[in-house]
């Protein structure tokens, strides 16, 4: 049944993501020619925004190893353009006070801030944080210390969870309308460990409660902006696609159901067409 | 002053599910019907048109055919010493919104209820004895039986189009289907949807360990159908954007594919978008309604819209909030456990195993929304209670649905969620993952209730709806049990490694991830006005010419999917009210 034209995504990984134009992954027809992450003129961010998002990104999602990493996949495009948005302006959720921003986890967003507000608000206060602890703003540490300082970010947010007591769903995964598909993560960013044991031993949070959300963001808009339709600006050449071997937008696989373990043969389509 | 709008026969608050049968019953009888639906149009082309549907970060992650916080929500909290707060971006439950309401991007899983569970009070008291009913539960029941609620359950299945296979045919045992459902009268309307390999890997292990796997009946088509009303369905392609998406091949079950053309054929049928109810007005007796108001986002401006018969079919939450802000029914008071509006809600407990095959491509994204084999070894009717030490049942069930990767990309237990393990992890495993679940039932407690918030209001000044609620004892219990028949049988597949999410003792209700949209109850039915807000044709035992759709009427969740016995419970209001009703305008009990 395997189809030997066709690459699978097995096959890919040992491409990298690199390699992506040179291994005979030809798009049907060009993308848009895209401007260099490094000429960019961000819609939202400010210039030392975008060195943070550009910074913090690469360290979410690496470039070295298989797969492109969120440089590749022009996430921090993504992330611009989400933020000078609705999701952005938090167009779609009720945002009338009173507002209790450390209020129990289990009742979610409840900051008066927007997505944007968080953003901006957020990164300025990390960096002052990267400064006191390291000397320097997040952008231009060592890839060792950025790191060290996104786990203390990360278990700044867990902590903050922890304070108002049991967090919900310890332990739980978002557990899925049919009950029975793997539970989903998106969304959970703050779940992992800390696992360098990088958090200083200080009770003084990195985040006050109205920017209390601003990791989970991050991670969750890096990985949309990985994952989602090139369309919006990230998914660069549908790479991270190719790499985990989601056929995207093809939604017709009724002849596939009954092929017991046989990795599907065709590469993704976007919205607009293109073929990876 | 409000503009006043000519007079309806009926008018219909909502045009989702319940709203379009309503609106096809109604016609049937000739009378003029107006359906008010406070959000957009939506047809298949152009609204579920390929490619634009297959879009995950619009539809899967932003629900951009859902009911927006902004425009309405709710408040929360977990129990009455705290301060509800808003549901300000959707997470645990999403709404409907627009024409065809929740019914464009449901899943389609599709269940009756067991005779059992529409008689639980008396079940469960003439089986185990009633001092086995933890004192604050509010144990029901429903006020109809499954005999008389059988021919309209099959109504709604031949209108939906079920694929499935029975499992009880007039009492007979049918190889291939649940054995431990309620006896059906019909086979389902079309044959079952072809499986997958973890449909599969669950039904071998599921048999190997002596239970009854089966099918799941799906509300997905599996061949070329049409259905009574002559609309068309066709077969289903598994494209894996289901639920939370619009169907773009006219294969699964909704208002659209089902209803709509038919009906607004019809002459006597309006309706109108854009068209939010705010209240439903009373004459001065308070004994009838004259009609409703709604807000027309065109003219900017509120319309009082007179009517003979006034449904609401708003979906459960919006049916609660309307009766409260008219007044209909006295509002229930946790402190004195008087009051039947909002009385009674109750959600549903689910929990899951995923298991992680090293050597296995699940090709996650071949999947349909009610894709999957289940068992129903462990229902309502199966499990001794007081054994046990609760009240419940659950499905088990292996569904492959979608494998959207921002959204439903899952990864072994441990792995970070960022940096170079992530990326190494989506690599290693997406794909090779598959999950067995429960979907438990739920009952209801004298403090699980909706009534309004003191605080918070919506965009015309309206208080919001404040929901109170929080997971019990007896829930936890019971998806532990299920937790341990679950374990053994993924353990029994043999995968490298397997992870499980379970609510445990003290879990609280955890509003920011999804876990169904099937809320029930705050406008439960029944026989007896000091527990029911509505007689057992969905009538409001207070203002007779008031009936209300939906699920609300559930006075504690079923195990199953809400759907199935929502429209069968329409057919069996709508029958009531052409038979009986219209002949002669009245409480019907
Ligand atoms: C993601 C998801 C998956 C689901 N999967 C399943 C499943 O697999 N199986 C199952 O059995 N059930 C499932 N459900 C539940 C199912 O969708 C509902 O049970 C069903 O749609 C309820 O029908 P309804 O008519 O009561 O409400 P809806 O179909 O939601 O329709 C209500 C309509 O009323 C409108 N409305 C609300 N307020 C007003 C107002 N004030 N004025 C005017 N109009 C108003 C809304 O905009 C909406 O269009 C799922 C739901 C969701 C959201
Ligand atoms: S999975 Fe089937 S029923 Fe669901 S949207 Fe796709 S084609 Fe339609």
């Amino acid at each position: 049944m395997k189809n030997i034209l066709i690459p699978t995504r097995r096959a890919f990984l040992q491409a990298g993501a690199a390699g992506v134009a040179a291994s005979g992954f030809q798009p049907l027809w060009a993308q848009e020619p895209v401007v260099p992450l490094d000429q960019y003129q961000p819609e939202f961010l400010s210039g030392a925004e975008w060195s943070f998002i550009m910074a913090a990104t690469a360290r979410l999602i690496p470039s070295d190893g298989d797969g492109p990493g969120a440089i590749e996949a022009r996430v921090p495009v993504f992330i611009d353009r989400d933020l000078a948005g609705p999701f952005g302006q938090a167009a779609d959720w009720y945002m009338e006070g009173p507002h209790e921003p450390g209020a129990n986890p289990d009742f979610g967003y409840q900051t008066p801030l927007t997505p944007a507000e968080i953003y901006r608000g957020g990164i300025a206060r990390f960096d002052e944080w990267c400064v006191a602890e390291y000397g320097a703003a997040f952008a231009d540490l060592s890839t060792e210390s950025q790191d060290a300082a996104l786990n203390a970010l990360e278990t700044d947010a867990e902590r903050a969870e922890e304070a108002l007591g049991p967090a919900a769903g310890e332990g739980e995964q978002a557990t899925n309308e049919t009950a029975a598909s793997p539970a989903g993560q998106g969304g959970q960013g703050g779940a992992g460990g800390n696992e360098n044991g990088a958090q200083t031993q200080t009770t003084v949070r990195i985040m006050p409660d109205e920017l209390r959300d601003f990791f989970a963001l991050l991670v969750q808009n890096t990985k949309e902006g990985y994952f989602s339709d090139p369309k919006y600006g990230g998914n660069h050449q549908m790479a991270s696609w190719v790499y985990i071997g989601f056929p995207g937008a093809r939604a017709s696989f009724l002849e596939w159901v009954d092929k017991d373990n046989i990795p599907y043969p065709l590469g993704p389509v976007s919205i607009n067409g293109e073929r990876a | 002053m409000a503009r006043q709008d000519p007079r309806k026969d009926v008018v219909i608050v909502g045009l989702g599910w319940t709203g379009a049968i309503m609106g096809m019953e109604m016609c049937e009888e000739g009378l003029e019907v107006l359906a008010l639906e406070r959000g957009p149009d939506r047809e298949t082309v152009p609204n579920f048109r390929y490619p634009e549907v297959a879009d995950e970060l619009r539809f899967g992650v932003r629900f951009d055919f859902m009911q927006r916080a902004r425009q309405s929500t709710l408040t929360i909290r977990h129990n009455t010493n705290q301060t509800a707060l808003p549901y300000r971006r959707f997470g645990s439950f999403l709404l409907g919104d627009g024409v065809g309401g929740a019914g464009i991007h449901w899943n389609g899983v599709h269940w009756r209820p067991m005779a059992e569970e529409l008689r639980l009070r008396s079940y469960v008291e003439e089986t185990f004895g009633a001092n086995i009913i933890p004192e604050d539960m509010q144990l029901q029941d429903w006020g109809v039986t499954y005999e008389e609620m059988e021919p309209f359950l099959y109504r709604f299945e031949q209108v939906a189009g079920i694929a499935g296979v029975a499992g009880n045919l007039n009492g007979e045992i049918q190889p291939g289907g649940n054995p431990f459902e309620a006896p059906r009268a019909n086979p389902f309307p079309m044959p079952p949807l072809p499986t997958t390999l973890s449909n599969r890997m669950f039904a071998e292990a599921a048999q190997a360990a002596g239970y009854h796997p089966f099918i799941k009946a799906a509300a997905n088509a599996s061949q070329a159908y049409v259905n009574p009303y002559g609309m068309q369905l066709g077969p289903c392609n598994f494209c894996g954007f289901c639920e939370r998406y619009g169907c773009l091949n006219y294969s699964k079950s909704s208002p659209q594919t089902c209803i709509l053309d038919a009906l607004k054929r019809k002459p006597n049928f309006q309706y109108r978008t854009g068209a939010e109810v705010l209240r439903v007005e009373l004459a001065e007796d308070g004994e009838t309604a004259t009609g409703v108001t709604y807000f027309d986002e065109t003219a900017q401006e509120e319309v009082f819209q007179p009517a003979d018969i006034v449904i609401l079919a708003a979906y459960q939450m919006h049916n609660v909030h309307l009766m409260l802000l008219s007044g209909i029914g006295q509002p229930y008071d946790p402190a004195t456990g008087e009051g039947v509006t909002g009385r009674n809600y109750s959600y549903q407990m689910m929990g899951s195993t995923a298991a992680y095959f090293r050597d296995i491509d699940f090709n996650p994204f071949v999947g349909a929304g009610a894709n999957g084999i289940a068992i129903d070894d462990f229902a309502i009717n199966q499990i001794d209670f007081a054994a046990e030490g609760f009240i419940g049942g659950s499905y088990i069930s292996n569904s492959q649905t979608n494998g959207q990767p921002i959204r439903s990309l899952s990864l072994p237990e441990g792995t970070k969620t960022w940096g170079a393990e992530w990326k190494r992890g989506i690599g290693e495993w997406y794909g090779r993952s598959m999950g067995v679940g429960t979907h438990g039932s739920n009952m209801a407690y004298r403090d699980t209730y909706m009534d309004l918030d003191p605080t918070y209001t919506d965009r015309h000044g309206r208080p919001l709806l404040r929901l109170t609620f929080d997971w019990k004892p007896n829930e936890i219990a019971m998806t532990q049990f299920m937790r341990q028949r679950i374990e053994p049988l993924v353990e029994s597949m043999n995968p490298t490694s397997w992870t499980s999410s379970y609510r445990e003792d003290g879990a609280s209700y955890d509003t920011t991830s999804y876990q169904t949209t099937h809320n029930v109850g705050g406008t439960v039915m029944g026989n007896d006005p000091a527990t029911s807000a509505l007689n057992r044709y969905l009538q409001s035992w207070d203002v007779h010419n008031v009936f209300v759709m939906g699920a609300g009427a559930f006075p504690q969740n079923l195990q199953y999917n809400p759907t199935g016995m929502v429209g069968g419970l329409t057919y069996w209001s709508a029958d009531a009210i052409r038979r009986d009703y219209l002949p002669n305008p009245r409480p019907l009990v």
